[in-house]
Order: structure tokens, then sequence, then C-alpha cells
């Protein structure tokens, strides 16, 4: 996994509540079955005015000149401002990637959903709650100040604002160890090997029902 | 010492090792898969050289993209025109293939919407945690199981491991007493709930439903409140088991049977939350104050009864929901003050996971039969859950009476709810749905969305406009 320590960018205040995953990338880019490319199709419907198409070469649709993400100032930003209840809806991974892939890498929002919020850990994105208003201030001073940029610092768990003042954050210690450190769920899950599999069989003697129902089916590759 | 919640219970049983941090390392009993999340998860898993860690725990089968016209169904995977979709069926097909994960494929008549088809075949018992790569998987907790929707890097782990790795969540109650008016339904019980506590009120919790009407309602209802439920936020939902449920469950394909069916059945009756277990909220609605409901934005939060009207964003003190109405009504081209009942229909959708299976067919069938769809509604169809359900369906003769009243009688799959396959809600459109999530876009491009219950839709599609179903 990507590790995440700490990153200096420009931010983006997208204005709404409930940014639901359909906004972040449509469904008809789920598509498909690779994990990357989908930061072109981020917020897709409201970034440009067609509709889009995976197979589509964004580089030629029209651009909606007021969706937020379009304006100069905001070209080459990394950090993502939004309000409450940020990322609900389905639980498509594809959210996440879309926003990484475009070069996201700190979302600060009120309230987050939880699903979407797990996902971010998992990507190397690091999503922040902060208070209502404090949200509501950082969106005054970033509309009121072109380049507005903030460093968002794991390890000390702070963040420092272009005049110098910081505001520190919260974060559930075994996910800020795993973004600093990149580690891969499924390793660190394979180290209990012998706890589940102590586990599997006790729960599959008091509870035989749960096993085994299900057909079997062998493995093999189809040849091409 | 203070009881236990049913959430509790499933949670300590399936607890492999809990860490002082919080995290917890669960056991996952069964893992539902679907084209659409999980082909980078397979992906994964052959990257690393990992196999599924229990094969026998997965259970998958295509519904997204998967086409409902039974011209294309009749061709099989090349009946899909969309080559993208096409792949990605496909690459189920090979994954399950070659990972030894049992799938019901396109062509078989079990196929459908997972969240139908696993309790319909008995792959989702009570008291087990399960896991699919979709937020509806909260649906299964209708049968007393710990059920959640996960992303893409959560089915890796799960094949990998059987684990999941989470924090527990708190634990909410929902009580819904008293008795229902006549056509008021599930559908419009858990939209009342919405409306009230919010699209992100569960959020951090996990909703156990309880009260008179819950208890009232068959297992194919409680599916509908659980569906749900993850629409005010909350990612799993719940429902204590009791006799409704073992008779639901008695005699499904992958239920237990004989000896152990006897002892499934002594362990679930155990599966409800004691009598003085603690909740960190608890949120109480009167039964007979439920309307039928109808949601006017792009939002679920954003319902109101049959009788009322869309709200004026100038009556909205909180400037950031205030420009939530605004951009919504905008979006869906409505004005403040409207009646719920002048809202005019181009399309009705009776179908997805949350109100597709046989008793919402019913409902439905009851409502047109005899009548035809009214002129300006330019497409109605009708998407049964699964290939069983369907069958069901032409048996008791539903599929002639839709026929007969102008709606389309299509292959189970999740087709326009959330149209990534060809059924598309038109741009500008109004739809009366049956789903879930009305969301910009979620339809169709620029397509709008009303959510309301099978009977609701029905009505609407013979009117034309919403009507109030009490009245008929
Ligand atoms: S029917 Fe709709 S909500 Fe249900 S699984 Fe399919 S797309 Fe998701």
């Amino acid at each position: 996994m990507r590790k995440y320590i700490t990153n200096e960018g420009l931010v983006l205040p997208l204005d709404r509540n409930n940014v639901d995953t359909d906004f972040i990338i449509p469904k008809q880019f789920l598509k498909s079955i690779k994990r990357s490319g989908f930061g072109v199709n981020l917020f897709d419907e409201h970034r440009y005015l067609d509709r889009g198409e995976p197979d589509a070469d964004n580089s030629r649709r029209p651009v909606n000149p007021d969706f937020v993400l379009n304006q100069a100032r905001y070209r080459g930003v990394s950090v993502l401002l939004g309000r409450g209840n940020f990322g609900c809806g389905s639980s498509r991974e594809h959210a996440p990637w879309a926003l990484e892939d475009y070069g996201f890498r700190v979302i600060l929002a009120s309230s987050f959903a939880d699903i979407f919020f797990n996902n971010c850990f998992k990507n190397g994105l690091l999503p922040i709650v902060l208070e209502r208003e404090t949200i509501a201030g950082l969106f005054r001073e970033v509309l009121a100040t072109s380049g507005y940029a903030l460093t968002v610092d794991l390890v000390s768990q702070l963040i420092t604002k272009p005049d110098g003042t910081t505001l520190s954050f919260e974060v559930d210690p075994f996910r800020k160890h795993c973004l600093l450190e990149g580690l891969d769920d499924i390793d660190l899950t394979l180290e209990e090997t012998e706890a589940i599999r102590e586990f599997e069989q006790r729960w599959r003697q008091s509870s035989p029902w749960y096993f085994g129902s299900v057909p079997t089916v062998k493995a093999h590759k189809t040849p091409l | 010492m203070t009881g236990h919640t049913l959430y509790d219970k499933i949670w300590d049983a399936h607890l492999v090792k809990q860490r002082e941090d919080g995290t917890a390392l669960i056991y996952i009993d069964r893992h539902l898969i679907h084209e659409v999340t999980s082909p980078q998860a397979f992906e994964g898993l052959r990257l690393a050289g990992r196999k599924p860690w229990r094969a026998d725990a997965n259970y998958a089968t295509p519904d997204h993209n998967v086409p409902t016209t039974t011209e294309e169904r009749s061709q099989g995977l090349e009946g899909i025109k969309d080559p993208v979709s096409k792949i990605q069926v496909a690459a189920l097909d090979d994954n399950c293939r070659e990972f030894g994960i049992f799938e019901l494929t396109m062509d078989d008549q079990r196929q459908g919407i997972l969240h139908v088809v696993g309790p319909e075949q008995g792959a989702t018992l009570p008291g087990m945690t399960i896991v699919c790569g979709d937020s509806h998987t909260s649906t299964h907790g209708a049968l007393g199981a710990l059920a959640q929707g996960i992303g893409t890097s959560e089915v890796e782990h799960v094949l990998a491991t059987q684990c999941l790795m989470q924090q527990k969540a708190m634990n909410m109650l929902v009580r819904v007493d008293g008795s229902l008016q006549a056509g008021v339904t599930a559908k419009d019980v858990v939209l009342a709930i919405i409306g009230k506590i919010g699209t992100a009120g569960g959020t951090g919790y996990t909703i156990e439903f309880a009260g008179d009407v819950i208890r009232s309602l068959s297992i194919e209802g409680r599916m509908t409140v659980c569906n749900m439920a993850i629409e005010a936020g909350a990612r799993a939902g719940l429902i204590a088991v009791d006799e409704t449920t073992l008779e639901y469950i008695k005699g499904r394909p992958l239920a237990p049977t004989g000896a152990l069916w006897q002892q499934a059945a002594v362990a679930w009756r155990q599966l409800r939350s004691d009598e003085d277990a603690h909740f960190d909220l608890v949120v109480e609605l009167s039964a007979g104050a439920i309307e039928p409901q109808v949601t006017w934005g792009t939002s679920p939060e954003m319902v109101a009864p049959i009788s009322g009207q869309i709200p004026d964003p100038a009556g909205e003190a909180d400037v950031g929901k205030r420009s939530n109405i605004e951009q919504a009504l905008e979006y869906m081209g409505l004005e403040a003050g409207t009646r719920i009942e002048d809202i005019k229909l181009d399309c009705v959708f009776i179908g997805s996971c949350t109100n597709s299976r046989i008793e919402d067919l019913r409902e439905a069938a009851k409502i047109v039969e005899g009548k035809r769809v009214a002129d300006n509604v330019e497409l109605a169809l009708v998407v049964p859950g699964s290939g069983l359900v369907k069958k069901q369906a032409e048996e008791e003769g539903l599929d002639q009476i839709f026929i007969a009243a102008g709606l389309q009688w299509r292959e189970p799959g999740c087709s326009m709810c959330l149209a990534m396959n060809a059924d598309q809600l038109g741009e500008g459109k109004h739809c009366a749905s049956t789903s879930n999530r009305n969301f910009e876009g979620r339809q169709g491009f620029g397509g709008r969305t009303h959510l309301v219950s099978p009977a609701m839709a029905a009505a609407a599609a013979i009117a034309g406009h919403f009507v109030d179903i009490r009245k008929l």
C-alpha cells in the first residue's frame, strides 16, 4: 500500500453535503477490471458537459467551466475540502481510486460515510474529520485566498495553515501506523494465521451448519 | 451486568482477535461475490500468489451488468452488447473457475441480484457474518445475520484470510410500534426512518430494527427495511430471529436439514437482544403516523408523505441544508410548494434488491390488474430479483397482468437501479422507482428518481403521476 507521511498541497473546496460515490465516479466507469486510470473521470458528471464513456478520449470532451475542479486556481490540488457525510452511497472502491489517481492525498470533511472512510485508508488516502465550524472556516479562507495550501502531517497529526497556525486532528493509531509504514492488511492478518485456524476449528465444531453447504468447485485455469 | 444486543452477540461469537487499539479481526462465514467489485481483488490474489482461505464460504453471481431483455439473455455472454460489461461478467466466470468458487452463471435459472439470491438459496443464515463488495449487503440482516458492505481491498482481504479487520460499531435501536395504515409498506417505514434520522444518522452504528411493526413484517418486508439501513448511514441493519425467520429458512437449498436443523434452530432462537441490553441511541417512530412516502430530491432523506408538498428551501435555517435543497430542486426540475401528487412521471421501475421479490411483484400486480399504464409514462419496467422469483411470478400469472397493463416483463438483474446495463433513465425524465438511491445520475445521466414502494410505483404508472394508494 502507498505510504502517507506528510503532504503539502493546494486545497480544492467542494461545497456540497452528501457527496455520494456516484458523484465521485459514475457507474459506467465501474466496468473496468483495472484498479487505475479512474482519475480522468473523477466527478465526471459535473466536470464535463457531456456524458462520459469508459473508452472516450477525455481530452476532447467539453469541460464545465463552472465546476470548481476546472478553475485555473485549483490546478494541481491534492487536498480536498468537503462538507458533511462525504462519500455516502455505494461501497465502490473506485471512488477512492479515482481521487487518488487524480492526485488527492487528503480529504477534510465534517463527517464521512463509513465504508468510504475505510476504503480511503486502504489506498493511501488520508480522510480527516474536523469540526463543522473548523470546516466552515477553512472554506472561507480557501475561497478568499488564491493558492491556498495546507500541510497535513500524519506523524504529528497537525495541519499547518498558510499563516503558520496549526490544527490538530485525530486518527486511529492502528490506521496511522499502517499508513506511515505502507503496510499491507493481508500480510498483517496472515501473521495471525494460527489464531484464525484455531477459531475456525472451534466454530466449525460449535456451529457446523455454517460450513460445507455451498457446493465445492474444482479450481482450474481455463485455457485461453 | 447489562445484557448484550444482537449485534454484540454476533460480534463476540466471531471475534478472532481483539487488539488493544480497538481494531479487531472478525471471522466471516459467507462472502458473496459479484462482477463489479471483485476483478481487482482476484487480480490481487493472483499477483501475490494467494488462494482463497476457504472456497466454500464464497458464493458468486453476476447481477449489475446483465442484460434484462429475454432476447439478449438467451444468447448468454454474447447477448451483452457493451464489450466492457461483457469482459467484466466473463472475468467473474474465469475468476470463479480459477479459484474454485461456486457461481450461478448468467444462464442459471437461480441467477439474480445477490441480495435476493442469497436468502432465497439459504446461503444467508441467522447468526452469520456476511460480507459482499456491495453496500446493500445490509439486506441480509433481516435474517438475524451481521451483514456488511465492503470495498474491493476488503474483498481481497476476506478471500485471502476469511477475516475482516475492523472496529466495532455502536448500537442503535430503531423501534416502530403501533400498526400501519392499509397501503403503507416496509418501504414507507424505512423511508420514514431515513427521513427522521437523515442519511448520516446511522453513521458509526449498527441499527437493530424492532417493535410491533417490524415483528409483523414478512421476511421479505424485513429485507426491504434492512436493505436501506445503509441509506441511513449504517453499515449493517439487523432484525432479531423469530419463528417467521425460521419458517422462511427451513427447506432452502443450502439450509441445514434433519438433526443439524434442529440444533441450528435452537441456537438461532437465541439471536435477539437481551431485555436489559444497552443501546447507545434509541429512535422511536409511531407506525400509525406513517403515510406512503415519496422522495422528491437527490438523497433518500429528501422524502415527504404523499399528502405533502415539496419543501421551500427558504424555510430551512441551516445554510448547508438550504443549499442542498436548492441544488436538489434544480437537478430535479421541481418547484418548492408543488404537491407530491402533482409530480408527473415519464418512467416507472419496479425492481432492485430493495423491492423485487415475489411479494413486491404481487403488490404491484394487484394494483395494475385490468388497467393501462398512462400515456405520459414512456417506459415501465418490471424486473424480478431472481430467475426463481420470475418463475414463481409467471406461475401465478403476474407477468401476464403486467404485460396486459403495458408494463415490460424482464429477466432478473440490477437493471435500472443503477443503469450499468442498457436499462437507462433518459435525461430530465422523472421515474417512480422501487430502488434505494435517488442520487444524481443514478438511474441514467440526468435522470430524476423518486423512491417509492412497489404499490405506489404501480399506482403511479397507471395515473401518470403520484397518487395516494390509501384512496384507491
Ligand atoms: S439492485 Fe441496485 S442497489 Fe441492489 S445490488 Fe443491484 S445495483 Fe446495488
